[in-house]
This record gives C-alpha cells, structure tokens and sequence, in this order.
C-alpha cells in the first residue's frame, strides 16, 4: 500500500481510508474539519502550507466550566452587553496557515466580528457579539477546527495587562532633544563670530536649554533614582557617577548660558542619556512564546466540576473548592487538588510534576496529589486539601519565589564602578585644589569639568551590548536566556546540579533489556499481536521495540488495570504484566521498570526498562569535570545507580529518593559554604531548586510547552553544548573587562583636557559619542567571534 | 531679519509632528507584535484570488 499522508494534520493516513474530496484523512475528526473549511470557502487555508492543521479532540464537558459567569467574566478583556472581547492563548499557532485561518473567523460564524492574531505570543483576540453566541461556544468552535486555546489558572482576572512601554517613550524622547540639540550646537562648534550666528546664538542656546529638561527630568530619571537607592543601602553602583554627570552637567550648561559665558554642554548631555537608554534596550531581549515566570498557576485549570450530594454537576472556580467536596475529573484533565480516588480507574500522567511520563495506575481508595493528568476516562475524587496547600502547590509558599535574584548579585560594572567613582571624585578634588592655587577662576569650571568628562558612558555600555547581544546568540542556539545577569551569574557558578528523570534521560526513549527464555516464532509474534491492542506506555514502547511479526486475530483479549494483560490466539495464551500478574512468585526486588511475560502459565522472562541517557552525556560530563562539582539530585529510586555510576565520571555525587524541599535545601546549604550553583532541571519538582540556585536552566523538548519559572530554557537537542554556553560566558566577561581598557583610554585623554581647563564643548561632544560608539562595535564584533565559534 | 525665527518654528512643529506620530504609534501597541503584520499583509492578496472564485461557482450552480 502506498503510503499517503493525511491533508489535513500530516499524519500517516495508509490505514485509515477515509477519503473525501479524492483526499485522504487520518482520522475522522481532519476530515470534518476540512468539510467545515470547504463548506465555507476557506480551503485557501491548505494553499499556504501543506497539512497545517490539528486533530481536533472533542471531549464531551471539558468546557462545562465556562457556563460560570464569575470564571468567564475574569477571562474577558472587555464586556458590555452586546459584545465582548477575548484575548485566548492557542499553543498550536505555527504557521502563516494558522494566522489565517484565525483572522478569517468570522466567516466561519456570524457572531464574530473580529479577531486578530498575535504569532509571537501566540494569542488571538477576538471581538464577538454576544447574542445567540457565547464564549464557550467560541472555545468549542476554535476545538472543533483544531485550534484548542488553552485555559489556565494564570487568565484568572488577567483582565487588561499593562504593557510597559515608558523605555521606548524615553528612548524616543532623548533621541528626538538629541537629534534637534545636535543641530542647533551646531553653528557654535565652529567658535564663527560671524554676524548672523552672534546675533541668534542666545535664541538657540535656549531652544537646547528647553530640550533638554525632558532629558533631564524624564529620560534619565531611572539613574536618578537607582543612584538615590545605591547611596541609601551605601553601595557606589554605576548609575553614582551617571546621575553626578547629568546633574553637573546639566548646572554648568544653565549657568553658562545664564551667565553668557559659554554655549553649555546640552548636546554631550542629551548624547549620553540617549546611548546609556539605548544600551539599555538592547539588553532587553524579550522571547514572546517563552515563560521565565511560570508557577502551577499556568498549568492548573481555572474551573472543575463539583458533584454536589444530589448529584447535580456545578462547575465551580478551582479557588472555590473545598476540603470534603466531590469533584468530577474527567478524561484528560488536571488533578488540581490533593484527593482520594473514589469512582473510576485512575491512569495519573505525573509528567508535569515529576519529569516522569509514564503514568501510574491508581485504585479506588488511594492517594491523588495535584499536579497529575487523568488519561482514562471520568473518575470522581473526594478532596483532602484545598488548592494552595497541596502538596505540590505548598513549595510555592517558600520564600524563595518572592526573591529577586538579581538584587543579590552584584555585577562586575557595578564592582568596578565603586572603585572608579572614589579615584574620579579624588583627580577632580585635586585638580581643583590645585587650581585654586594656581588661578581660582578656573577651579569650579575644573572640577566641574572632571566630573562631565568622565561620566562612565562608556562604562555603563559595555556590559549591556555584550550581554545583549550574546543573548540573542544563545537564543539563536536554542538557549533562551531571561537576562543578561543570568549570563554573568553563569560565568561565576562552580558547581552544577542536575535532575534525573527528563534532564539527564530522554523523555520519550528508554532502552529495553530481555532477561529469560528464549520466546519462539509464535510466541513473539502472540506477544507483539497483543501489545498492539493495549494503549499502555509501556505496552507501546515494547510494541515499538518487538521486530515485525506477522500479526495474528487474537481469540480472547482482556486487560487488567493496573496489573497487565490476557490474551488466547488458538491454543496459546499469554499473559504480560507485572510479576505477581503472570505468575512469578520468586520476584527479585529490582527497582527498575520491568514487564513479565508469561505464556501457557509457564514464566518466560522479563523486559526491563531502563532510562535512556541524552546523547553525549558522559561526554559533556567528562568536559565539565575539570572545572566543576558535580552533583545528580533524583527524585526518583536508586534504580539507575549502577548505570550512572558508570556513565559519569567518578566523583560525581549521586542522590536519590529527594524530594523537591530536599532539592532546595541541598543547593541553599552549599551556597551558605559559598559555592554558586547552577541547576539544571525540567519539571515543577524542580521549581524550588532552579529558584534558590544562582542560575537555573530547564531542559526542554519542546519549548513551547509547559516549564516552570527559571533564569534560563534550554532546548534539550543542545543539551550537550551545555559547556560551550558556559565557556562562552566566560568569554564575555574577558570582552567586558577590555572594554573597560578601552573606555579608561578615553577617560584619560578627556580627563587631560580637564584637568588643565580647557575642556570646550566641542570637545566633549566629539570624545563622548566617540567612546560611547567604539565600545560598541569593540564589543559587537567580539561577541560576533564568539557567536561563530559556537556554531 | 525674522525669517529665522519662522524657520525655527516651522522646523521644530514639524519635529514634533513626528515626535507626537511615535508616542502615539507606540502607544496603540504597533510595536508590540513585529511579526504578525508582515505575514498578514501577504494575506490580502490570497483573499482576493478567493472571492471570484466563489463567484464563478455561483453562477455556474
């Protein structure tokens, strides 16, 4: 059979045959998707990129719980009585396909009158009239074409966010006095005494004097600010010297053009402001579909459904529940409290709390905690513990995630400024006592002098543009730094901790290892025949594993929850399972993952599952040795021991059996013995961990999916360029310190002419710019460098 | 001779005129989503291609 891929999703659709149109589909649920397209001329959806959609997943009540007024009033952006706007995160936005087809929403129903696609962010806001027509039946409208927005706990009365825009106004600002005081100084640094320029240059000092107060008040405010709180906690940070500049600056420019004694300083004063607000927006390299921020919260639901003792279902608000209620859970949903299972058979997929994917079985009567995603069909739990004191939600109630951690490090501009603005402050005070001696009338304009020249523009410069700009190498590279502190705090760390399950392993791989009798022809073709009916985890990746076998109609198939499965083809039987399943008694306690095999009730053998390491584990660790600790911290038991004990290298410390609170105080203990830790993670076991370390990284498979709150995401395909990364730090920080070189250079050369008196304007507004630009490049090509060797 | 002063008042309304067009553009988010837009506009065209089309079938049916 040829193979044919479905036109809707891409998948594989050889065995399906379903075909409409002379087109062939994987599933029902594409085809009538396409139907949905077709029947209103936007098939052009398909012109733009081949097989773009997504199976659409009906699940009957998943949206039940925007029947709640309260939960749909806080999702909205805007609402009066005729229309309402809604702002829905779509996760599977990824092509220009998809911005069309949401942006021609209104075709497919009358009520909705507008909507507008954010790609980066993937979000789409959508303007629709309310009557006849609903939110949910908007949430059920975009599910049905395979666009499922996802509904979190975070939309909880997200309301309107305000964007912060107040950088880009300030840069405009000090761009636009800068551009217009360059031009009217412009006359003046020719020193022409022709007629025309005499007569007007009172006029045109006034006209910069007036441009630069927005400057002065509002541009630069940040440095006032920052500089009034480095001097109440007594630390001379960077923005010391920058506000002394602009201040006397901006004092000797006034009196001069009062006094008529020179044209004042507007222009080197606005360049600056404008170059230090420009450094700092290149800093800012914000990734729109990434998270740094993320708790529980972007993972939870926002509404269940409470069973109230009538039997009536309510959605209610997760805040809502209480401890004793009765909550339906259904298929595919989340666990959002800690409960005890009471109708149902549970298949919990831990995944997003422990790393884990394998889903756990679980029996009326036993212990759900938060976090875990039901798999197979509808269960109903009694609840213990309301959202916030959960298990998994109680970490969050520590301290730590209220810190900022930038605030505790200090930054090597920050160190050197310190020693930079006492040696200024001293030449200055020198220098005028010895023109106090010499001629006193030049004393003031010295020491005032001094104290512009040397204004550290080119100081403050150098560590945004370097860290700026690797940040976008790195993102480039699929290593999605938050800021640029987290790049300097990457270069100090000296010790590296790492997760285990989903960090150092591959989620989706494990290798599987045959421990037994030989298993005939039949048998393996009786066992390969029978996984194939079994939606198991590890039936499927078994399945996957088993050699092609011709595949045999099995007479009598039967699966037991939570111990294994049954099947007869002729006279064979087979049984697959855990040991006690299939009738293995003298059980060896291994901890690793195994299935049994038995056939005819005669026990054959076992598969056992093992972790798959990444690709250049050991590699990367015996690179890393050098220079680092290195520790592994595991949530899980000490099954892989052995194994990792001969993958890495011998002094890794390895730690099994630790919990997320043992995670976090491991890493706080050896940083108050003065090591800086970086973490390296990937579930929300992790998220007390990656927050106490001085820098934490997730390793992700898919980085638009969930991952908790971090100073860094890094893809998991890159996993074993993570030294170069680090290297690479270093490196930047080698970059920074020579553009410090650079810039004293000039400070030198300006503070000559300052100190002897005779600093004219001219001169500063060409020695200012000068060093504020070739720090730049020095550092952009440097970096640039760096960028290609990581390629 | 004054015409300087109506030079420099016309020149500084004009920079202003600009200035006001960037605080408002910035203000109505036209910088918050840089990417959108520029794969948007490729879409006008598309929609018109689409609209005979569906014409043509009508009178043809």
């Amino acid at each position: 059979m040829e193979h044919k891929t479905c036109f809707h999703c891409g998948l594989d659709s050889s065995s399906s045959e379903i075909t409409f149109d002379d087109k062939s589909f994987c599933c029902n649920g594409c085809k009538t998707v396409y139907e949905i397209f077709s029947t209103n001329d936007l098939t052009c959806y398909y012109d733009l990129q081949s097989a773009p959609g997504a199976t659409p997943k009906e699940i009957e009540g998943k949206y039940n719980f925007l029947d709640n007024v309260k939960i749909v009033e806080s999702l909205l952006e805007f609402n009066d009585e005729k229309t309402q706007i809604v702002t829905l995160y779509i996760p599977h936005i990824h092509c220009s396909s998809c911005i069309w087809i949401l942006e021609n929403l209104n075709k497919l129903h009358p009520s909705i009158s507008s909507s507008i696609v954010n790609f980066g962010k993937k979000t789409v806001r959508i303007n629709y009239y309310t009557e006849n027509f609903s939110l949910k039946a908007l949430v059920k409208l975009l599910s049905s074409i395979g666009y499922e927005p996802f509904i979190s706990l975070d939309d909880y009365s997200v309301g309107k966010k305000n964007v912060d825009r107040s950088l880009i106004y300030k840069l405009g600002v000090s761009g636009f006095a800068f551009g217009n005081i360059m031009f009217l100084s412009f006359p003046e640094y020719f020193q022409s005494t022709e007629f025309w320029l005499e007569q007007y240059k009172h006029l045109f000092r006034w006209l910069m004097f007036v441009f630069s107060i927005p400057v002065v008040f509002y541009c630069a405010q940040d440095y006032f600010i920052s500089a009034y709180k480095g001097l109440k906690a007594k630390i001379l940070n960077i923005d010391v010297p920058i506000a002394l500049g602009v201040t006397v600056l901006f004092l000797r420019s006034t009196t001069e053009i009062v006094l008529d004694s020179g044209s004042g300083f507007f222009d080197s004063l606005s360049g600056l402001v404008f170059f230090l607000l420009l450094g700092k927006f290149f800093q800012q390299k914000t990734y729109n579909f990434l998270s740094f921020e993320r708790d529980y919260k972007s993972y939870f639901p926002i509404g269940i459904t409470k069973i109230h003792t009538d039997g009536h279902e309510e959605s209610i608000q997760v805040y809502d529940i209480e401890k004793g209620d009765r909550l339906l859970i259904r298929n595919e949903e989340l666990i959002p409290v800690d409960s005890i299972l009471i109708k149902g058979s549970a298949r919990v997929d831990y995944s997003f709390v422990t790393g884990e994917s394998e889903a756990v079985s679980k029996q009326s009567g036993d212990k759900l905690f938060a976090g875990g995603k039901q798999l197979n069909g509808s269960i109903e739990v009694d609840v213990l513990k309301t959202v916030e004191q959960s298990y998994l939600t109680q970490l969050w109630s520590n301290d730590i995630f209220n810190k900022n951690k930038e605030d505790s490090f200090t930054t090597l501009t920050n160190a050197i400024s310190k020693k930079f603005t006492i040696t200024i402050l001293s030449i200055a005070i020198i220098a005028t006592a010895y023109w106090l001696f010499i001629d006193s009338t030049k004393a003031l304009n010295v020491f005032t002098a001094v104290l512009i020249i040397a204004c550290p523009c080119a100081i403050a410069l150098a560590a945004p543009f370097t860290f700026g700009n690797l940040l976008r190498i790195f993102g480039k590279l699929k290593f999605y730094a938050k800021n640029a502190s987290v790049i300097e705090q990457l270069a100090a760390i000296d010790t590296i901790i790492f997760d285990k399950t989903g960090t150092i392993t591959a989620n989706k791989e494990t290798s599987i290892e045959y421990d037994g009798f030989e298993l005939s022809g039949n048998e393996e073709s009786l066992l390969k025949s029978t996984l194939r009916n079994s939606n198991h985890p590890l039936s499927r990746s078994l399945y996957a594993l088993l050699t092609e076998n011709d595949i045999v109609t099995l007479d009598a198939y039967e699966e037991h929850i939570g111990e294994g499965i049954e099947a007869k083809h002729n006279k064979d039987s087979i049984k697959i399972g855990s040991a006690p399943f299939v009738g293995y008694s003298s059980e060896t306690a291994t901890l690793n993952t195994a299935v049994h095999v038995s056939t005819n009730n005669l026990y054959k053998g076992k598969f056992t599952f093992y972790n798959k390491y990444r690709k250049g584990l050991s590699k990367l660790f015996n690179k890393l040795k050098k220079d680092y600790d290195l520790v592994i911290l595991s949530g899980d038991n000490s099954g892989e021991q052995e194994n990792l004990t001969k993958l890495l290298p011998a002094k890794t410390k390895l730690f099994f059996n630790q919990k997320p609170e043992d995670k976090l105080e491991y890493i706080k203990h050896h940083q108050n013995s003065g090591a800086k830790v970086l973490m390296i993670g990937d579930g929300l076991n992790d998220a007390g961990a990656l927050a106490q370390s001085n820098v934490g990284i997730v390793i992700s498979e898919n980085v638009n999916v969930f991952s908790p709150a971090c100073d860094a995401i890094l893809d998991a395909t890159k996993f074993n360029k993570l030294y170069n990364f680090i290297k690479a730090s270093k490196s930047a920080i080698k970059i920074i310190k020579w553009s410090f070189f650079l810039s004293f250079i000039y400070n030198s050369i300006g503070l000559y002419f300052a100190v002897t008196g005779q600093l004219a304007p001219v001169v500063a507004a060409i020695l200012m710019p000068l060093s504020s630009i070739s720090i730049v490049i020095f550092t952009t090509v440097c970096t640039n460098i760096l960028g290609k060797k990581l390629h | 001779m004054s015409v300087i002063y109506i030079l420099l008042a016309i020149s500084i309304i004009v920079a202003i005129g600009f200035f006001i067009a960037f605080i408002v553009s910035v203000k109505s988010g036209q910088y918050d989503d840089s990417y959108t837009p520029s794969v948007r506009m490729l879409f006008e065209d598309e929609l018109i291609k689409n609209k005979p089309e569906k014409t043509i079938l009508t009178k043809e049916e």
